[in-house]
């Protein structure tokens, strides 16, 4: 007896340690088309690649680890830090060795939702079912010298030993061009543009509260996102501070808040923003398409579209923004699309595109 | 009688002593101190004393010999104010109040606003001197204050009398850029500010084509310089917008070396507008051969 019980103990945490090694296959080989999809796409979610890549036709002439770097990003670029959150799919044709499924991905970010919409080409293989991966093809910069000599601004601050009449160095001067209120069905939104006046880098920070019939404030909120925060001298961007609920009658008048501060700041990189137009996608939405090109020579990893529409007489009708998944590489260009509501399609007469950056190794 | 005539004596040298006492503590002080200078105080009385000296932020104790003048050293009386003497000695302490006046102006405090200022604007310099002596006492007296703005050599200077210990002058910024040396002296000290004058808005924002490539054409401006003719500071972003029938190409160069260049895509029919911040400069058209 004094020996059963240990063996049985061990014979017992033996069987539980395997059964948490064991993992349960996923690559089970799928009976229809869809079904090879959303096995790979279940695959993918959970990041399974290798189970994920087992899906994939061998037509699609592409290795695992592309395969990887095409769904989980390169380059640092928002895509690395994001999940296959859900995915829709269709069957768009079927025949006996070849159909096309639609498939609708939803990414999760930090930054919101992505979505991206495939038509993928499913094959069958040996009697399998598989998917034509078309992997996008990795944009190589030839090997070249770009010579950068952009300006840095940094700053002395005062120091503690300074004598107390001495001044500190003037925080930069900043503007509001514009400002234009509009309701929207969620609510209220104050958009315009803001300039740094100023010959020094300046962190821009647009405000604005609500000040209600009763004379009392009833809300204050900022553009966070939906504006460029660090301006170079005479640089404009436009803002957007949403009031989700409110409604433009209940308001009697707004308090706008510009704030500026000094910051180091480098001028560069330079990003050109080619071939805009606005246009409708595959879904029938108007969006503003074009290309980003960073001029400069190092990669941008994260870039954040800000595009602001104006109507006929050169009024800011509405602000839009939007992340790039993709990187930036030097000299690249690289396709980018920003939503415009469709009931202000009609209106807008002109339109303006600047690009914020997030660079991993950059330190300002 | 006599016991009468002995009661009174004894009445009158009680009270001899008595005032001869009361006059031992009476202080003597000039009404005419100043901050850091010798002070000298007179007693009456005799025996051992003490002396308190209570100030703005200070309080000294000193061991006297009544009927003798105190004197005060000057690291003793470094404040301007209302200052008390106190003199115990005896039974009756007595105490006197007295001002003491700041010394003679020797230092300045220079607040110099902005920092920053762009070119040829009118009034937009401030500077405020608070005049203190030499123990940074603020002295009330009207004092005069000599304050200088130049940049590169040139400049104006301009005197201001201080009131309640305050003088200030309003200046406007020069017509070139640079840092400008704005100093404030009194007596033969001076205090330095630098006062930023940085360019204006760009003036006559002009571009032309530098080079031509094949799906490229490289643009660039004249120097860019405001309207007093200083060159605007390198960094200041000005915007190509390229306008063709594929849309608006749109690149926010940076000034470097006193021009911009942006490259924007090759076409046989396009508008090209330039900005600086809220300023326009010409328009040029691609293609057609012109």
């Amino acid at each position: 007896m004094g020996r059963i019980l240990p063996i049985i103990f061990a014979v017992i945490t033996l069987g539980l340690i395997a059964v948490g090694t064991v993992h349960k296959s996923n690559n089970a080989a799928a009976s229809s088309p869809e079904g090879a999809v959303q096995a790979m796409l279940t695959n993918i979610q959970g990041h399974d690649w290798k189970d994920a890549y087992s899906y994939v036709a061998p037509s699609s002439n592409i290795d695992q680890g592309t395969f990887i770097r095409d769904i989980a990003g390169r380059d640092g670029s928002l895509r690395t830090y994001s999940s296959l959150e859900s995915f829709n799919t269709r069957p768009l044709n079927e025949g006996e060795n070849q159909a096309t499924v639609r498939t609708e991905m939803k990414y999760s970010t930090a930054v919101g939702a992505f979505y991206d919409t495939r038509d993928l080409k499913v094959v069958k293989d040996s009697g399998q079912w598989k998917v034509v991966w078309n992997a996008e093809k990795a944009p190589t910069v030839p090997p070249q010298v770009i010579p950068v000599n952009y300006l840095r601004w940094d700053i002395i601050w005062r120091g503690n030993s300074d004598d107390w009449g001495a001044q500190n160095v003037e925080n930069p001067h900043v503007r509001i061009l514009s400002m234009n209120p509009v309701q929207q069905p969620s609510g209220l939104s104050i958009m315009g543009e803001v300039v740094n006046e100023d010959t020094v880098p300046a962190f821009v920070s647009v405000g604005a509260a609500l000040v209600g019939k009763n004379g009392q404030d009833m809300a204050q909120e900022s553009s966070f996102d939906k504006t460029s925060h660090v301006l170079l001298p005479k640089e404009i961007s436009p803002y957007r501070i949403d009031f989700p609920g409110v409604k433009i009658s209940d308001v009697k008048s707004a308090r706008m808040k510009p704030d500026a501060m000094l910051v180091p700041a480098s001028a560069d990189p330079v990003i050109g923003v080619l071939h805009q137009r606005i246009e409708k996608d595959a879904k029938g939405r108007t969006v503003l398409k074009g290309e980003l090109l960073n001029e400069s020579g190092q990669t941008v990893n994260i870039p954040h579209v800000l595009a602001t529409f104006y109507d006929n007489t050169g009024k800011v009708i509405w602000v839009s923004d939007g992340y790039g998944d993709h990187a930036l590489l030097p000299q690249t260009p690289q396709p980018f699309a920003v939503d415009l509501r469709d009931d202000l399609a009609d209106k807008v007469h002109s339109y303006r595109v600047t690009v914020n950056q997030y660079s991993l190794n950059r330190q300002e | 009688m006599r016991k009468i005539a002995f009661f009174i004596a004894l009445t009158i040298v009680a009270c001899w002593f008595a005032a001869d006492r009361a006059r031992a503590a009476e202080l003597r002080i000039p009404q005419n101190a100043t901050a850091g200078q010798p002070l000298s105080i007179g007693t009456s009385g005799s025996g051992e004393g003490t002396l308190y000296l209570i100030g703005p932020g200070e309080v000294i104790k000193q061991k006297i010999q009544l009927g003798q003048n105190i004197e005060i050293k000057p690291e003793q009386l470094r404040h301007a104010g209302r200052w008390v003497a106190v003199v115990r000695g005896g039974s009756n302490p007595q105490s006197q109040a007295f001002w003491v006046n700041p010394g003679p102006a020797e230092n300045l405090s220079f607040l110099a606003r902005p920092s920053r200022v762009p070119v040829a604007k009118q009034g937009v310099i401030s500077g405020v001197a608070f005049v203190f002596d030499k123990n940074q006492n603020l002295v009330l007296q009207p004092t005069p204050v000599n304050f200088s703005l130049t940049v590169g050599g040139s400049g104006a200077s301009q005197s201001a009398t201080s009131s309640n210990g305050v003088a200030w002058v309003r200046s406007s910024s020069a017509n070139k850029a640079g840092a400008a040396q704005f100093v404030a002296s009194v007596g033969g000290n001076s205090v330095r500010r630098v006062v930023q004058q940085v360019a204006s808005d760009p003036c006559n924002l002009r571009m032309h084509v530098a080079q031509r490539k094949q799906d490229q054409v490289v643009l660039e401006t004249d120097p860019i310089r405001d309207c007093t003719g200083n060159p605007v500071p390198d960094g200041t972003i000005v915007t190509f917008i390229e306008t063709d029938k594929t849309g608006r190409s749109v690149v926010d160069a940076r000034i470097k070396k006193g021009i911009a260049r942006a490259e924007l895509p090759a076409s046989d029919n396009a508008n090209v507008t330039i900005a600086a911040g809220v300023v326009l400069g010409n328009e040029l058209h691609l293609g057609g051969g012109k």
